[in-house]
């Protein structure tokens, strides 16, 4: 009870040193120079036992403190409730100020619970709310905030990556091309390899006498009723495929480059299968009508995969791993989800025109459609979507 | 500057928690979620998709009557689709939840603490197809184990962290019931005291306690208050007039009460009639 008064007076002490020392001379009161050190001390250590003042920190008027700032908190939960629904909204100007208000509101609210013994639900309550927040007003809305339109994006996006990173597109044709000239060679000089070459049954056989049994008309026949599974049964296979050699970018490359070389060496041994066997215009009129779709759209999936594999081994050459990735992320995805259409076009046509073959459907008709289909790929992935403002350099 | 820093890190040197510094000075953490909680999300979407288009797929057996053949197809593009979109369509949409990951609290969110972009949603899911090599995610497993922060390869590549989520309900200033008449008011000294003797941890100690008291059986509710009480009282004597037919728990919420709560005069609580 005693203490506050005591406290009053040690200040009251305390002022009237200040104040004789500035008027008196210094030499009276040099024996009491410590005196005014002796009433602070004497003072703060009164109204530490009086009040708490001083002592270990804790909050006070919390109840106050939540039920002024909950309206708030609640205002900005809801706000990015809403945002939460859709991920393509965009905020008009008023809100979204009023958002970045809320949201600078809740983080001072958080630094000044911070600095207090406070309680921890309303903490790890209010850390949810400001991480939410910092993830809306400071994270990129797919980096252009504008919403994802397909046909701009097929027409010029994908294109565009492409060309960006065409770079890793020729080292995934360069690795076919090698894989393929080494199968082939293979097997014109050893045809007994053609069983551990290629390990598929409906390639085994001799290529003449399949010839003559599709011409026949008994090779398509055997997918009557079945075109359609056997179009699915493709386009999700040769997309896993794909998909894989992209993902086996993450060993470094090693593993798309594998995959890139081996299905070189198949493409290669089929093609010198046929062309040793006399079969070159089947062979054509087989392969390209899908194979010109296909192939590349594999090579896509290479490419992404080296893009990545890019990302990954180059140390020193930029910001960090992570920032490397980050900056590859959205073209690998691009360049997966291209390779993927194309897949499905190549499906149907594998189905529905490749196992045709003369008389039904003549050769010459077939390598037509496939050198069309051929050089509008081209002019797709190498004219399409250009203009002034096509980004970056090739990588 | 805004930033990650590493905080949490266990013996083992896995980090359990990311803490994101914002520009504006504010400091929020992360849990991570652990590889075991993953994998049971994981198998809950799995048993989710398995089922879904099990139901899809029966629906989808009436266009058979029309064409098998078409029906086939539409059941094999249709399940590819399923299995790869679900975890895409789920992320994007529902800010890094699917349905097995709400179910377990688990959500993806990036690296920094940013949004998550349809890129990262996208490039996560596809390297699915490295992660489960060579089957049942050993793969992404053994790299979730090695990695600090328990990120699998698709999680490294798309900057992507799977943290858990403990539930964050409102704050509650109701906790205290503040219209019941608390007898340390009225002994200012004891207050003070109080104030002085309590540590915060002992502070948080308490309000934890009125918080959860619903929770605990009635034994140990009793128990509790009845030691956390006799620890407060233990800290500066207390006259008999502030305890006297107060129960242990009352004299525990009147405590964190006069700690947490400063009254203006005049605005409390007039004492009970007798």
């Amino acid at each position: 009870m005693f203490l506050a008064p005591l406290a009053l007076a040690s200040f009251a002490l305390l002022t009237l040193f200040a104040l004789l020392t500035l008027f008196a001379p210094l030499t009276l009161f040099a024996p009491l120079a410590f005196a005014p050190l002796a009433f602070a001390l004497l003072a703060l250590l009164a109204l530490r036992c009086a009040y708490g003042i001083g002592g270990r920190a804790m909050i006070v008027n919390l109840d106050r403190f939540i039920e002024a700032e909950r309206p708030k908190w609640e205002r900005f939960d809801a706000m990015l409730n809403r945002l939460a629904t859709d991920p393509w909204r965009r905020l008009p100007l008023d809100e979204a100020r009023e958002l970045e208000h809320l949201y600078q509101r809740a983080s001072a609210d958080l630094a000044r619970l911070a600095t207090f013994s406070a309680e921890p639900e309303m903490r790890a309550y209010l850390e949810n709310l400001v991480a939410r927040g910092y993830a809306e007003i400071h994270g990129g809305r797919g980096q252009t905030g504008a919403r994802w339109r397909p046909g701009e994006w097929f027409l010029r996006t994908l294109p565009r990556t492409f060309r960006k990173r065409v770079r890793a597109f020729w080292l995934a044709l360069a690795l076919v091309l090698t894989g393929a000239v080494f199968g082939g060679f293979a097997l014109a000089l050893d045809p007994e390899a053609k069983a551990v070459i290629l390990p598929f049954s409906h390639l085994q056989g001799d290529p003449a006498e399949r010839v003559a049994r599709e011409e026949s008309g008994g090779g398509s026949d055997r997918l009557d009723g079945e075109r359609s599974t056997f179009a699915g049964s493709l386009m999700t296979h040769n997309i896993r495929v794909t998909l894989l050699a992209m993902a086996l970018g993450m060993t470094w490359g090693a593993g798309t480059l594998v995959l890139m070389f081996y299905n070189g060496v198949i493409l290669g041994a089929v093609a010198v299968d046929y062309m040793l066997a006399g079969q070159t215009a089947f062979l054509f009129g087989w392969l390209l009508p899908h194979g010109v779709v296909e192939i590349p759209a594999m090579l896509v999936g290479g490419q992404a995969g080296f893009v990545l594999a890019g990302a990954l081994v180059g140390r020193g050459r930029g910001p960090g791993l992570a920032a490397r990735l980050r900056a590859v992320a959205p073209d690998v995805v691009t360049l997966c989800a291209g390779a993927a259409l194309l897949l499905m076009w190549a499906g149907v046509v594998e189905s529905f025109i490749s196992q045709y073959h003369a008389p039904v459907l003549p050769y010459w008709i077939k390598i037509t459609f496939g050198a069309i289909e051929g050089a509008a790929l081209l002019w797709f992935l190498g004219r399409c979507g250009r203009g002034k403002k096509e980004e970056g350099g090739k990588s | 500057m805004s930033g990650v820093d590493m905080n949490g890190v266990d013996t083992g040197g896995r980090q359990r928690t990311i803490r994101v510094r914002t520009p504006e000075g504010a400091v929020f953490s992360h849990r991570l979620a652990s590889p075991v909680l993953r994998m049971i999300a994981l198998l809950a979407d799995w048993m989710i998709v398995t089922a879904g288009w099990g139901i899809v797929s029966g629906a989808l057996g009436m266009l058979a009557i029309v064409n098998a053949d078409v029906a086939r197809a539409v059941m094999i593009i249709g399940y590819f689709v399923a299995s790869q979109g679900y975890g895409i369509y789920f992320e994007y949409r529902w800010r890094g939840h699917t349905i097995g990951k709400r179910m377990l609290r688990l959500r993806v969110i990036d690296e920094r603490g940013l949004r998550l972009t349809l890129s990262q949603v996208v490039l996560r899911n596809l390297l699915r197809a490295i992660d489960s090599l060579p089957f049942g995610y050993v793969v992404g497993g053994v790299a979730a184990l090695l990695n600090r922060r328990g990120q699998r390869l698709g999680d490294l590549a798309a900057g992507t962290l799977v943290i858990w989520e403990a539930p964050e309900p409102a704050p509650n200033p109701g906790l205290l019931q503040g219209g019941k008449y608390n007898t340390l008011r009225a002994h200012a000294p004891v207050v003070a005291r109080l104030r002085q003797a309590v540590s915060p941890a002992e502070a948080r100690v308490a309000w934890q306690a009125l918080a959860r008291r619903d929770r605990l059986d009635d034994a140990a509710r009793v128990e509790l208050f009845a030691r956390l009480a006799a620890h407060f009282k233990s800290l500066t004597p207390i006259p008999e007039s502030v305890t006297d037919g107060v129960a242990d728990e009352q004299f525990i919420r009147n405590v964190v009460d006069v700690l947490f709560v400063e009254r203006r005069v005049g605005e409390g609580r007039a004492p009970p009639p007798g």
